[in-house]
């Protein structure tokens, strides 16, 4: 006999969590399926957690979450091919009791997530796919499984499955992602004892560091890298556009490798055992990118609604606030008696317009757009800002003034004066 | 929950046994010699070879315990262990026991132990072996280490220090069993080194009979069916391995690959581009996505050596990569670099194989 | 009939590295899964089901955790399950873990009698094959290790004949039940679960029993005193050269393969001699 739900939640990714936790809190009877062998199965993922988001699901999170390190300094690099250039932001005051920013593994995590969605009374059933979304019409009904008598039906279904949501695209809701909309990203975690993590980084107890990586490591390409100190393990990674990538006719793993071998790098991971290596999509297109959020008997949230920011590296908690918000909205409507329609479930929309997360796509919604256009971010000025910091500090009998003249000069040869101004302004107007 | 294996153990202080005076009593390291069909599993002779040398540590002595149905046979048997190192030899010839089963089997080993009291107790890892051992240790009620590679005496105590391969094979353990005889281990063929016969050397023949009527045993052996066609072993567990890549340059070279397998006994594998291709069945795909394999020889032909790869296969023992790009990223990892044209060298690395295993049967 | 299967939950052997440095096991990020013997045991049980009827039941002992894996056993078609939990049985060997199965298998029957016991051919842990024979032993159950077939079962006459592997062959055996079988790897395929099962799986409310529950009083006979065996020294095996040797680089490919043969001979004696390149 084909079950029934209030809802049905496909993916227990941060999104499906929150949404799925949200729900069955309230009392709602909720289902949620994952194709992984369990939640988050064998991602290694090394991350960054905001705090705020899952604190707003669970306040108590930091009782029996399994969190690696809470992040007390922020380094941002620029790298060439041998130096780099870079700010540390260290802060004692991210020593509270509550702090901001901790690094997680994504395997315990979402596993740990998952239990307390359990725990709520939610029913999780994993190594179940969801194959298509069963429709009435333009009405979504339930899901349809790869296994046996596997048809299940809700009154709403809520998809969190993540970047490229097949679902989605296969019921229409959205078109193919484009190259130039997405990132591809490839990380691996380097185990090291506890000792060595904290004497490389110059931390204590569970304090973490996180390095943003900029530069000749992505040949040009518009990306980033990073490195994440975890608890006994150090997670790097790089990731470029796809559409770049595909250009360029580079292996992200050779990225990874060039990364790895970096003089500025190579010391941090020195001795680790490399243990998982995963490869990864992230939305990318911003704002501009965001497809339909909701439709009748439908929502969509988290990777698979291409809620992240790039700029800042945000996604998970992009993801957890969009399920809630989701998850809110049932709550809402089952509270009012008020069927799951379209019209109804336009307040998730709402909802979000009013939330961080699209007030901050917004804020950078030129930006893809501009660095698309201006690929020398990524390639000359690394360059030149490591070249002048080494003009600076060479003490070779140069007088200073020189030297700044020197710099001045690297800049604008590389770069029209009317090109760093016009950088400069376009900058300022996409993040404005 | 056998957590002894999985927690790394603390450093223990010096253990100074006193041995239950019962436990003291018993003396003598004995070696189960593995007879099936009429023949002597080789394995029997190393273990003797092995044996040999912990009698003479302990200075005691060696005895070679052999079952079987026909006294003839098992007469023979004893002479060749003598050759190999026994000082004595304990026989239960009895028609009940020509066909292996567990339950007269286990009655004749445990009555024996009973009553000569070995100290210590080896068989060979085989089917048989640990079928056998695994019961004997659970009626006598004491300690049984598996799969053993590596057998020494505690100068300490004199107990056996028994190390085995765990988390497999990435790691060493050593168990003892302290306070309990006779201790017991199945040792893994092929490990011990094959003894010289010393074909003077004789010893003491001690005949028991065994205490059960053919009626008293339930099971039956209805057939026996020799092996033929070798059992299918899984890529994940395998020993041997041989792989190809894309740079074997079409399904039909994959041959090449398949015979150097057969001839090694070897299981195939392959890595993504050949599995998707069809050129091998999805099943054999090593790495990242495909299995994990750690087998003690790695034989990879034709392939880059991609990181997802790599983490598939990078746990073997020892890796030998043929590839014709001396830059190819395996040779930064394997243990040997062939740089060549895979489809040239396979089949002379076959031919070589061949004809050196055959040389070796002969002599052995 | 009643059987019962015995699984253990392992981490994925395959997929555990060591500390290069500390020479600690990385558990981290390694999943945990059923012995993959074991469930050869289980669809082997479900089959004997599906064609006698009778019940099903899957223990475990193990720690909390290993409700995962009698929960996917439960999606695959077990009737009952099992979690022996108990910090008394912590560090048993295989002499006490099967004291303890044995001891619980006794108890289950006291409700259903158990004609039927199933164990894989071994864990990829422990990696012993000895607690199915320990088991058996106790229990005075017959013992049929490294089965792959069942030829026959006959309720009536309460006998059973199946193919063993043995040395050099395969045996058919015939015997009586109850009996104990160890089963080997290949011999059939896991079902694939339908969704109802996944439901049932879901909801299962997994029993948990401890000591006292499977009625074991004497704690010398189980956990780590009930052990004989003790794990005195833990270590790694050698590492290996880190870059590749080459070989043959001014050989021809004959040259080239017979240094490969030689090098492996007189580097790998041990490899050497499984492979047969030199007679032991
Ligand atoms: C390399 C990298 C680094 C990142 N670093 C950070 C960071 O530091 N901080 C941060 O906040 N964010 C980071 N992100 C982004 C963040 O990981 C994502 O935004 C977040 O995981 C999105 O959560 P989600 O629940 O939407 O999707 P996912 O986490 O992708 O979860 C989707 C789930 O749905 C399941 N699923 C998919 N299809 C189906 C189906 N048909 N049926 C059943 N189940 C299905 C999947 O198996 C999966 O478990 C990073 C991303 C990458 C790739
Ligand atoms: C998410 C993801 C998962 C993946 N999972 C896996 C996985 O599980 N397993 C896997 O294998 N790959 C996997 N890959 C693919 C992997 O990245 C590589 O593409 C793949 O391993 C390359 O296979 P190859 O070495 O056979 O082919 P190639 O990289 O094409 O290499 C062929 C090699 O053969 C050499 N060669 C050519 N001709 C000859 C000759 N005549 N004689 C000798 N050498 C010759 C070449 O020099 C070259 O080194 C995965 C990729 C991704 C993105
Ligand atoms: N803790 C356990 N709980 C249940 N069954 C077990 C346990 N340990 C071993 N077994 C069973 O005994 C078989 C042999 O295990 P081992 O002797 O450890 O190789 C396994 O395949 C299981 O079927």
């Amino acid at each position: 006999m084909a079950e029934k739900f209030d809802a049905i939640v496909v993916g227990a990714g941060p999104a499906g969590n929150a949404a799925a936790y949200t729900m069955a809190q309230a009392g709602l009877s909720v289902l949620q399926l994952e194709r992984g062998e369990t939640p988050g199965t064998k991602n290694v993922q090394g991350a960054i957690l905001y705090a705020d988001a899952l604190e707003r699901i669970i306040p108590d999170f930091r009782d029996d979450a399994p969190l690696e390190r809470h992040v007390i300094e922020q380094r941002m690099w620029v790298l060439d091919e041998k130096s780099f250039i870079g700010t540390n932001y260290r802060s004692d005051a991210f020593n509270s009791d509550q702090p901001n920013r901790y690094t997680i593994l994504r395997a315990p995590f979402d596993k740990w997530f998952s239990g307390k969605v359990k725990a709520a009374g939610g029913l999780v059933i994993c190594e179940t796919t969801v194959t298509e979304l069963i429709q009435e019409g333009k009405k979504v009904i339930g899901v349809r499984t790869d296994r046996e008598g596997g048809d299940i039906y809700a009154d709403v279904v809520i998809l969190a499955d993540g970047v490229n949501s097949l679902l989605a695209k296969k019921a229409g809701f959205h078109g193919e992602l484009e190259a130039k909309n997405v990132a591809l990203a490839v990380k691996e975690i380097h185990f090291l004892p506890e000792e060595v993590v904290q004497s490389r980084f110059n931390i204590k107890g569970n304090e973490g560091v996180v390095i943003e990586i900029a530069g000749a490591v992505t040949h040009g390409m518009v990306g980033t890298a990073f490195l994440y100190t975890n608890k006994e393990s150090i997670t790097l990674g790089i990731g470029c556009l796809l559409s770049d990538f595909k250009k360029a006719g580079i292996a992200p793993y050779t990225l990874l490798e060039e990364l790895k071998a970096h003089p500025a790098i190579a010391p941090l991971i020195e001795g680790g055992e490399m243990k998982e290596y995963a490869a990864h999509l992230i939305p990318e297109g911003g704002y501009k990118a965001v497809p339909t959020l909701y439709g009748e008997g439908w929502m969509i949230a988290g990777d698979s609604a291409g809620l992240v920011n790039a700029v800042h590296r945000e996604g998970s908690n992009l993801a957890m606030t969009s399920g809630r918000l989701a998850a809110e909205t049932v709550i809402a409507l089952k509270d009012m008696k008020l069927p799951c329609t379209a019209p109804h479930l336009a307040r998730y929309k709402t909802a979000l317009d009013d939330s961080f997360v699209m007030k901050d796509l917004r804020k950078y919604k030129e930006l893809p757009d501009i660095l698309h256009g201006n690929p020398h971010f990524f390639s000359v000025y690394p360059q030149l800002l490591n070249r002048a910091a080494h003009t600076m500090l060479m003490v070779d009998g140069q007088d200073k003034h020189s030297k700044e003249k020197t710099i001045r000069g690297s800049f604008v040869q590389q770069r029209s004066l009317w090109g760093l101004v016009g950088d400069a302004y376009r900058m300022w107007r996409a993040t404005r | 929950m056998s957590e002894n294996t999985a927690a790394p153990a603390k450093p223990k202080g010096k253990k100074r046994l006193e041995l239950d005076p019962r436990l003291a009593a018993y003396k003598g390291i004995w070696v189960f010699v593995e007879m099936e069909r009429g023949q002597v599993h080789q394995m029997s002779w190393e273990l003797l070879g092995e044996g040999r040398k912990l009698a003479d540590i302990l200075d005691v002595e060696l005895g070679a315990v052999i079952l079987g149905g026909s006294s003839d046979e098992l007469g023979a048997a004893a002479r060749n262990a003598f050759t190999y190192g026994a000082d004595v030899a304990y026989i239960v010839a009895d028609p009940i026991l020509t066909d292996y089963r567990n339950e007269p089997y286990t009655k004749a080993m445990t009555d024996l132990v009973n009553r000569y009291q070995p100290e210590i107790l080896l068989l060979g890892a085989t089917t048989l072996g640990r079928d056998l051992a695994g019961s004997v240790a659970t009626t006598l009620l004491t300690g049984l280490t598996a799969d053993c590679t590596e057998l020494a005496i505690d100068p300490d105590n004199r107990g056996l220090l028994a190390t085995r391969p765990t988390f497999g094979g990435s790691l060493l353990c050593t168990i003892q069993t302290l306070n309990y005889r006779p201790q017991m281990a199945t040792i893994r063929p092929r490990v011990m080194a094959m003894p010289d016969a010393m074909p003077e050397r004789s010893g003491r023949v001690i005949s028991e009979n065994l205490q059960m009527q053919e009626d008293d045993i339930i099971a039956k052996v209805l057939e026996f069916i020799p092996d033929e066609a070798q059992e299918q072993a899984q890529l994940a567990y395998a020993d041997i391995i041989v792989a190809g890549g894309r740079g074997m340059g079409k399904a039909e070279n994959f041959r090449l690959i398949w015979d150097l397998a057969a001839v090694l006994g070897a299981e195939v594998g392959g890595s993504r581009p050949v599995t998707h291709a069809g050129w091998l069945p999805a099943d054999r795909q090593v790495g990242q996505s495909g299995k994990t394999v750690r087998p003690k020889l790695y034989i990879a032909a034709g392939i880059s050596g991609a990181i997802q790869h790599r983490v598939g296969m990078e746990a073997s023992d020892v890796i030998i990569a043929i590839n014709n790009d001396p830059n190819a990223p395996i040779f930064d990892f394997a243990t040997y670099a062939i740089v060549g044209d895979a489809v040239q060298i396979l089949p002379v690395l076959t031919d070589a194989f061949r004809s050196r295993l055959a040389v070796n049967r002969r002599a052995g | 009939m009643h059987i019962v299967v015995c699984i253990k939950q392992v981490p994925d052997s395959a997929q555990i590295r060591v500390h290069p440095v500390t020479n600690t096991i990385m558990r981290q990020g390694v999943p945990a899964i059923i012995n993959p013997f074991d469930v050869f045991a289980i669809e082997e049980a479900l089959r004997l089901k599906d064609r006698f009827g009778g019940r099903v039941t899957v223990l475990t002992m193990g720690p909390p955790q290993a409700e995962d894996a009698l929960r996917k056993a439960i999606a695959y078609g077990a009737d009952d399950v099992i979690l022996l939990t108990d910090r008394a049985f912590a560090g048993a060997d295989t002499l006490a873990t099967s004291f303890a199965l044995a001891q619980t298998i006794r108890k289950i029957g006291e409700e259903h009698p158990v004609d039927l016991v199933f164990t894989g051919k071994q864990t990829i842990d422990g990696d012993t094959a000895q607690v199915g024979p320990g088991i058996a032993k106790r229990l005075g159950l017959q013992l049929l290790t490294y089965v792959s077939a069942i030829d026959a079962l006959d309720l009536e006459e309460r006998s059973i004949t199946v193919q063993r592997r043995s040395e050099g062959g395969v045996q058919v055996i015939r015997t009586r039940l109850p009996a104990l079988i160890t089963m080997l790897e290949g011999s059939n395929q896991i079902r694939f679960a339908g969704m109802d099962d996944m439901f049932r799986s879901a909801r299962f409310d997994v029993p948990k029993w401890n000591k006292e529950r499977a009625g074991i009083e004497d704690v010398s006979k189980i956990g780590l005193k009930g052990s004989p065996t003790v794990v005195s020294k833990i270590f790694t095996p050698k590492p290996r050269a880190v870059k590749a040797q080459m070989i043959g680089a001014d050989l021809d490919a004959s040259g080239t393969a017979n240094a490969i043969l030689d090098i492996i001979s007189s580097q790998h004696p041990r490899l050497a001699q499984e492979l047969g390149l030199i007679t032991p």
